[in-house]
Order: C-alpha cells, then structure tokens, then sequence
C-alpha cells in the first residue's frame, strides 16, 4: 500500500497562537518554477489588527524585561534555529529556487544575525546612550528606550528567511514588539520560524508574523493609530510614499525600503527607539 | 396582585418562587450563544455604538476613589469622545454614596435632577457590595445618597437570607429600601436591585430572584456588582429579560403593561460583547427596551473600547488607546 503524504496546514503566527486567517481566505505558494508547495493562510485587516492587539498586550512584559534577559531569550531562538537547519535548508531550496550550498549560506547567514543581534540586548544602551555635558551641577543622561509596537513588512524579493531575521532581529532587541508580514511569494520559512518562536521562551505576541499580501495589509498597519514604527524594508514594489504620508499622520516612526535583507548594523538597532534623558542633580559634598 | 394573592407572607411568596418552572440551562446557553453569533456591520454598526454610549452608567467603585477621580469621570461621561462632538452623552455616572455631591457638581448643569435630558447620578447603597449590614443602615445608607441628590440607587440584595430561602426577609428588605428611596417632594429615586447572580448558583435561583425582586418592586434588576466573577454573562441576562418580557404580558402587555428594566454589569470590555447584548435585548423584549430608562450597562473600560471603534468607524482607521483617556 502506498503511503499519503500528510501535508502540512500553515497558519498565522499571533499573540503566540496559531489561527488561521479571520477571513478565513488562503492562497497557494508555489516553487520558483510554478509548482504547488503549500497553503498559506492569507492574512486580512483584522488579523493585522489582531496582531496589533496581541503586540501592544506583550509591550509591557518585554520591555520591561532586562537588557541581559532579552538577550538570552534571543540567543535561545538561534539555538533552535540551529537545530531545524535542515529543514529551513529545504524550505529555501523549494520555494526560493536555490542550490543547497545558496540556502545553507542564508540559514547559515540567518543564525548568525540572530546572535549578532542577540548579543547586543544588554550592549546597545551604552553605544547608544550618552552622557551629556551641561552647564551645571547635573548629570544628564540620554538612553535610548524601545518605541513601541513595531510594523513591519518583511523583504519579498529573496532571501525569505533572513530577510525576515535581519527586520525582526533589531526590532525586539530593545523591547519592541513586532508585527510583520512576511515575503508573499516564499512564506514556508516565516511559518517555520513562527514554530520556532512558539516552542522558545518568547513570550507571545513578541513577535507576530502575517503571511499574505503586503500591499492589502500593509495600509492598515501604517494607518493604525496603536502602531509606533513603520519598517518598509520589504515594500518597495508597493506604493510606499503613500504608506508614509498615512504613517505620518499618527507620529510614526517609519523606515524607507532597502533592496535585499539589511544588513545587520547598530543604525537599524538604533532607529526604532527613541531617546529618553533625564537630569540629575551632582552631590555637592 | 393576585399573582400571588394580597398575601404577601413568606410562605406565599415561597409558594409562588418555588413553582417557577426550572431553567432549562443548555436551552438557555444556547439561546444566548445563538444570539450571540449575529453580524453587524456598518451602519447598523454605528447605531448600535450610539445607543451602547446612551445605554453606559459610567461606573467608578473602587476603595481608591477621590472627588478628583469622580469629576475626571464626569467630564467623560459629558464628552466622552473630545475629538467628536458628535458623540452621544452616557445615561448615568455611577459612584459610591459619599461621592454623590463631588459628582452633582461636577456635573452642573448637565445633571439631570430629575428631567429627562441630562446624565443621571447612581449610587451605590445598602451596604454595597456584600449587603452585610443592618437593615437600618442599609436605609440610612440609602436615604443619604438621595438626599445628596442621586437619581437612582443601585442596592444589594441580602444574598445570604435569599440562599437560605429566607425570600420574606430579602422582600421586606427591597421594599424599605424603596420607601427610603423617597425624596422630600414624594418622588422616587429609582432603584435598581443587584442579584449578584456570580453568587446565586443556579439560574433558577436567578429567575427566583429577578421575581422577587420585580415584585418588591424594583425599578430595575441589575446582574451583579462587578465584584465577584462571574459577573454579568449573556445568558444570566437573557434569563433575566425572560422575567422582565413575562412580567410586563402578565401585567397587561401592549395595554399598560409594567416596564422593569435590566442592568448587565461587570465583564462587558468590548463593543463586540456589548452588541450581542443589544441582539438579546431586541430579540427578547423588544427594542423599545432599547433605552436609557430600560436598559444600561454597567461599565467603565466598555466606553473606551466603544470610542476606539467609533473613531475606526468615522475615520476608516484604526484606532489606539492613546486616543481616549485613561481610566
């Protein structure tokens, strides 16, 4: 007797849990050269919504978490990515196109952004920060604290997972909270990385990943008024300046497109937070 | 009433509690979860935000509260959304006695005192919220805060006498507080009474009480304190609303019927909760119950969450906490 494949159901990757999509609309995934891979949930207005809620909801706990804790949380995701790297490998190969040596180099590459980033939860603040020479007997003190809730919109050309690590990465490092679509046309990795993030000590609605369409979801989350910051690295095919204008309406922060995943760099780190810079009073004695 | 005889003994009230019919509860659950399943979209959805604001006392109970905390919550309940004049004012704010003259000047001249337009002040008495005290303080409780100047006044029932089958005591009890309910010039205040149906059990101890409760005559009957959890769910009301739709056919119906009106609180955050509210209301006594004077909702953080789609609504975005205020 031959033996059915069992295929796998992707979803969405909210608050920490799986749903399938509110509108409870799908569209297939297909290999670089056409064949069916898979159905992706494709994500609607609401789940964006949904996972605004799920993100501002986690605000609090994570970026009150310490510097150091954050850290190891982060380090932790890189373990089990470690872990599932053949299967990332595959992932790459079918839905990107790639040889095994080009999707070993982006899993290879992907995992050690992680920890790069991992390794600066507790080191950013004093690059960062300063302190400030005044006129006066204070100390000033600038740091840079985490803005808020993060939307982002992961690059959909290539690089379907590191893409994804090299926005989300700097993004939860200092404390933010994450909603991000991911590459429409190669989502199988982003949904592996949402099982990752499930089975490790993230807490959920740290980060929330939507598959589906940038250019349908995205002008709800630059519109949304409990969104702080805007990355647009992966929107460059969509009309972006339209975004930003929405954006600007509600004070956000928002960063231009890049072609290909950013490279990992303390500015990425850097642009979603804001500086915070309290005075001190010097003992006189 | 010859409901149950000119009588009114605790054995004849006993006889007629205990011959109400038992709650089929998986039917009633049903029901509510049935109800509960409706869409409303768009206009309908705009209307019936409205009519959640119009339907809101706006509640403040909390051992923290000060004068300063009761004026910021009137102003709210004044203008509750400052980015859209166009918002409709809440029914009522609802505070502890002693807050009731921080809350008649805040209020000014939006106090109702009495007319039909303008925000109405509720008070809490008779020992709000376990009802552990001695008739006469429970009266004396409830005298103060009319006086004061509350239009209404949200009392406990003596849970305690109710479970033991005491209903005598719990009637006699509801029916002094009435009577203290009343102003110098002959007027009442209305009273709204609290089952507090997360401590009642079963929802035939819920249909006991609403019972007895209408016919101690009560204005209103009003699921629970926000207290104890469970407090209001959809079903508790639903059975609730059952009474008050028997209550007015058995005293006349369309001709001169009696209107009692109902009040879920506690545990309603979302519109979206809200609205199924408003479904179960229209379907089960019809939506001229849909008023102030028949219907409200016990609430506070439900007014913010109701703004958040209001504002989603009007602008086509949505909206964030940062755009109402905090409570």
């Amino acid at each position: 007797m031959t033996r059915l494949a069992v295929p796998k159901t992707y979803k969405l990757y909210i608050g920490g849990k799986f749903p399938r999509s509110e509108s409870g609309r799908t569209y297939e995934v297909l290999s670089k050269k056409g064949a069916f891979l898979a159905n992706a949930a494709l994500a609607s207005r609401k789940d964006a919504r949904d996972a605004v809620v799920a993100a501002r909801s986690a605000l609090g706990g994570w970026s009150g978490a310490t510097g150091y804790n954050r850290g190891q949380v982060l380090y932790r995701i890189a373990e089990l990515l470690e872990g599932r790297r053949d299967q990332f490998v595959d992932e790459l190969m079918s839905s990107e196109g790639l040889s095994k040596a080009a999707a070993t180099k982006q899993v290879d590459t992907s995992i050690d952004a992680w920890v790069w980033y991992a390794g600066w939860a507790d080191k950013y603040v004093q690059v960062a920060g300063n302190g400030n020479a005044v006129s006066g007997p204070y100390f000033n003190l600038s740091t840079p604290e985490p803005t808020g809730v993060v939307a982002a919109i992961a690059p959909q050309e290539g690089n379907s997972l590191l893409g994804l690590v090299a926005v989300v990465a700097p993004a939860v490092l200092t404390g933010n909270t994450v909603v991000v679509v991911a590459s429409e046309a190669a989502p199988l990795a982003a949904i592996s990385l949402s099982e990752v993030l499930a089975t490790s000590d993230v807490p959920g609605g740290v980060i929330n990943i939507l598959t589906g369409s940038p250019q349908e979801i995205a002008p709800w989350l630059a519109g949304h008024a409990d969104v702080n910051a805007l990355d647009l690295a992966g929107a460059e095919a969509i009309d972006w300046v339209d975004l930003q204008v929405m954006a600007a309406d509600t004070l956000k922060r928002v960063l231009p497109p890049v072609t290909g995943a950013p490279a990992p760099s303390l500015e990425r780190i850097v642009a979603l937070t804001e500086t915070k810079t309290v005075w001190h009073t010097k003992s006189l004695i | 009433m010859d409901l149950i005889g000119t009588d009114l003994t605790e054995k004849s009230l006993k006889l007629h509690l205990e011959g109400l019919p038992g709650v089929d509860a998986v039917g009633l659950e049903q029901r509510a979860a049935s109800l509960g399943t409706r869409s409303i979209k768009t206009t309908s959805k705009a209307w019936a935000l409205d009519t959640i604001i119009r339907l809101i006392d706006l509640t403040t109970l909390e051992g923290a509260d000060t004068p300063g905390k009761v004026r910021s919550l009137v102003a709210k309940a004044i203008t509750p959304d400052p980015l859209d004049p166009s918002t409709p004012r809440v029914a009522a704010v609802c505070v502890y006695g002693d807050m009731v003259p921080a809350a008649v000047d805040a209020l000014g001249d939006s106090w109702s005192n009495g007319k039909d337009d303008g925000i109405n002040i509720a008070a809490v008495a008779t020992a709000f919220p376990s009802g552990r005290a001695s008739l006469r303080v429970k009266l004396a409780d409830t005298a103060d805060a009319v006086t004061n100047g509350a239009d209404e006044i949200d009392m406990v029932i003596d849970r305690g006498a109710f479970l033991a089958g005491h209903y005598g005591l719990v009637f006699d009890q509801i029916v002094a507080v009435k009577d203290a309910c009343r102003r110098a010039d002959g007027t009442y205040a209305h009273l709204k009474v609290i089952l507090e149906t997360g401590e009642l059990n079963t929802y035939d101890n819920v249909r006991k009480a609403s019972w007895l409760a209408i016919l101690a005559g009560g204005d209103f009957i009003k699921t629970s304190t926000g207290k104890v959890a469970p407090a209001a769910t959809l079903p508790v009301t639903l059975l609730m609303l059952e009474v008050v739709r028997d209550w007015y056919r058995l005293t006349g119906g369309a001709s001169g019927g009696q209107r009692i009106g109902v009040k879920p609180a506690g545990g309603i955050r979302s519109s979206k909760d809200a609205i199924k509210y408003l479904v179960t209301v229209a379907e089960t006594v019809g939506e001229e119950w849909l008023t102030p004077h028949l219907f409200r909702f016990g609430a506070s953080s439900l007014l913010n969450d109701v703004l958040l789609q209001r504002q989603k609504l009007s602008t086509g975005r949505y909206s964030g906490p940062d755009y109402v205020t905090m409570d």
